[in-house]
């Protein structure tokens, strides 16, 4: 066991997926000798050689169309988007051809890739770098999108992800590379994706989070049951496709009560999904309308504003309490 | 059927007019006048002493993470001098000598990088657009702008930038290609810095040059020396009456170097050897022009003195007027449409009420800042 943030975590998944499958292939800007420019990939390049740890020109979408190449020749590529802001210059090859590939040609060729991007607000950074656009990729039919909340469930999601024969959006909690550190063991371990976790158990009201949110979130339940009696369950999802209904159901048929937490916009939002789930399979069981606490419809503002923007602990405290005095 | 050459016409020029020991070509010597000359050197001495400002505000956590110019001054300025107030500048966002140059009130470039919206925000007659992040985005646009400014019916050009990195994305040729296609007044300046944070300029592109990269859409390219700012004015020079005459986009190829970070967040000893940027510090901009126009007698030690004492105060100044300038909160709900939709009006309460119950009472309630402080 070693204590690691969700840098250090996922830079270790990366070095396992190039040691264990040498057609691993990661291919980004910067990931080389600048070791990416969050130093998600440190070591690597030294390790690897560079035909592994490819340092790539500044074009978005030849990263990812050529990785689809890749695919189609039997390698596995990484691909990083050094921010998911930039991330968008690849949509048209993931929605054209790495999405749909294996339909097209009925499984004849595949595209088990994995595409990292960081994402969030909250760390000062300058304009486009700030964003939480999860529910794009969230709407692509054939690809998976996970969000790691925690350097523990980082690594082991990243190894899923690397694993997983369909391409993976790997959407990583910027502003949670290193704000904690976490025992990560040292065996490999793989996480299954698709299942969310209970990350705390509690009776009154279930409340829904992912990635950078879980923290506010998890330091308002401490908050409502020290200063307020109220005992919440939280449920993080750390994939939004697949979406772990079965565990989102059962805990919403406890508590009868939800509220769902994300930072992307608000409109046509994950939240938006959940709710229709829980809808759609549990409504006789609530005893109150559900909250959303979500980003705004608004673009980020600059950093100079952004926080107010965004989920926090007080946001979520007053949303629960609205849930728990219906 | 035969199989036959076809002849290309593919050669570009190379154009440096003032050398690093601030010996200038007499044949190729631009008409300046001695104001134009003072108004230049003035222009890159404020670029030079305002980058130094940010970096130093940086450090100290006034604004936030910083990208530097230092070195590249003559490559952005040399453009705006060149095209007149009715023309466009469209730059990406290393570009500060020339969009101080072209009227950004310097309190609101640093108020871009403390992360505020008006820093994004020309003046009102100002036919200049904010700095651009993702790159090379700003060629497709700037390629719009020199479109409309065709279908207009004046003679009014635009110039966009990019830097060597931003050649790769698809952004760069389809905006350059169209401008092409349509034979749009477009100027692209290519600041080659030589780096994209990490990635060296011959990892970045098989080509020889970037200039040559015009030969392929069927235009001129010209690659300069963009340190000189002699060669930056005569290049764009050539290619805005070029283009007001319809002649079409032009490619300019600047040729300079990054001397510093990449941004303030980049740490350049983990990708590239102190060596490298030895040879490129004689070559700087501002010492070789200096050099021009003392021995033009165009300025002296004296006249330079003052200068430098009334740039410090303009920065005093602006970073003054940028630290006393509070955002309101409430304005993003009245910029996202020209109406709110009824989704953004019950948001705008919400928040609203939240801002309320929050105590800090920053910007709460608070009537909108006048912005005048900033002009
Ligand atoms: C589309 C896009 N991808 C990635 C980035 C991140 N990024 C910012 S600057 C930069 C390098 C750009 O290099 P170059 O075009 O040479 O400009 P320079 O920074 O050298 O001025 C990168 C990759 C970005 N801003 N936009
Ligand atoms: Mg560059």
């Amino acid at each position: 066991m070693a204590m690691l943030n969700m840098a250090k975590a996922l830079n270790l998944a990366l070095r396992e997926a190039l040691a264990e499958n040498d057609k691993a292939i990661i291919l980004g800007q910067d990931v080389g000798y600048d070791e990416g420019v969050f130093r998600i990939t440190e070591g690597l390049l030294k390790q690897f050689g560079e035909e592994r740890v490819v340092d790539f020109p500044v074009a978005e979408s030849a990263i990812i169309g050529l990785a689809i190449g890749l695919c189609v020749t039997g390698y596995t590529p990484i691909c990083e988007m050094q921010f998911s802001g930039f991330g968008y210059h690849g949509f048209h090859q993931i929605e054209s051809h790495a999405t749909r590939l294996r339909n097209r040609t009925r499984g004849r060729f595949t595209c088990p890739m994995v595409i990292r991007m960081p994402y969030g607000g909250g760390i000062r950074a300058i304009e486009h770098h700030s964003e939480s656009r999860e529910t794009i990729w969230a709407h692509l039919p054939g690809m998976k999108v996970v969000i790691p909340s925690g350097p523990r469930n980082a690594r082991a999601l990243l190894r899923a992800s690397i694993q997983d024969p369909d391409p993976v959006m790997f959407y990583e909690p910027k502003a949670s590379y290193r704000a904690f550190r976490e025992e990560v063991p040292d065996e490999p371990e793989t996480m299954e994706i698709g299942k969310a976790q209970v990350v705390r158990e509690g009776n009154d009201v279930t409340i829904i989070s992912y990635g950078a949110s879980m923290r506010p979130v998890l330091e308002a339940a401490e908050e409502l049951e020290e200063d307020h009696g109220i005992d919440a369950e939280l449920i993080d999802l750390l994939s939004l496709v697949p979406l772990d209904r079965d565990t989102i159901n059962a805990s919403v048929r406890k508590t009868g009560r939800c509220v769902v937490v994300h930072e992307a916009p608000k409109h046509i939002g994950p939240a938006a999904e959940v709710v229709a789930g829980i809808v759609e399979d549990s409504l006789l069981y609530l005893e109150a309308p559900i909250e959303r606490v979500t980003g705004y419809d608004l673009v980020l503002p600059f950093f100079n504003s952004e926080l107010p923007f965004m989920p926090d602990v007080r946001k979520v405290i007053s949303a629960t309490q609205k849930v728990l005095s219906f | 059927m035969p199989r036959k050459k076809i002849t290309l016409e593919n050669t570009i020029d190379s154009l440096s007019i003032l050398d690093e020991k601030g010996k200038v070509d007499k044949k190729l010597e631009p008409k300046l006048s001695k104001d134009d000359l003072l108004k230049l050197f003035r222009a890159m001495t404020l670029a030079r002493r305002y980058d130094e400002r940010m970096l130093k505000l940086q450090r100290q956590g006034r604004i936030g993470t910083y990208g530097p110019a230092l070195g590249q001054e003559a490559a952005s300025l040399g453009p705006a001098f060149a095209i007149d107030e009715s023309d466009w500048y469209v730059p990406s966002f290393r570009e500060p000598a020339g969009m101080l140059y072209r009227g950004w009130p310097m309190a609101r470039l640093m108020l871009w990088w403390g992360g505020n919206e008006i820093g994004a925000t020309p003046l009102p007659k100002m036919n200049d657009m904010p700095i651009s992040v993702p790159v090379a985005s700003q060629i497709q646009y700037g390629a719009g702008i020199a479109w409309g400014l065709k279908l207009d019916g004046g003679d009014r050009v635009a110039v966009a930038f990019v830097g060597d990195g931003g050649t790769s994305e698809g952004d760069f040729h389809e905006g350059l290609n169209c401008a092409a296609a349509f034979g749009l007044p477009l100027v692209v300046v290519i600041q080659n810095n030589h780096w994209a944070i990490s990635l060296p300029r011959h990892k970045q592109s098989a080509s020889k040059t970037l200039a040559q990269k015009a030969i392929a859409y069927g235009i001129d390219g010209i690659q300069t020396d963009g340190n000189d700012i002699l060669a930056m004015v005569e290049a764009t020079r050539e290619a805005v009456a070029k283009a007001r005459k319809g002649g079409g986009p032009t490619l300019i190829e600047a040729v300079t170097y990054r001397m510093g970070v990449h941004t303030t967040a980049d740490d350049p000893t983990k990708y590239r050897k102190d060596e490298e940027v030895e040879p490129w510090k004689p070559k700087d901009p501002l010492v070789r022009f200096w050099k021009y126009i003392s021995d033009k007698g165009v300025l002296d030690e004296a006249g330079r003195e003052q200068m430098e004492k009334e740039v410090t105060a303009q920065i005093s100044e602006a970073v003054e007027a940028s630290e006393s300038y509070e955002p309101n909160l409430m304005e993003p709900f009245d910029h996202c449409f020209a109406e709110r939709t009824p989704a953004l009006e019950q948001q705008r309460a919400q928040f609203e009420a939240y801002l309320n119950g929050n105590g800090n009472g920053k910007a709460s309630g608070s009537a909108p800042v006048s912005h005048s402080a900033v002009h």
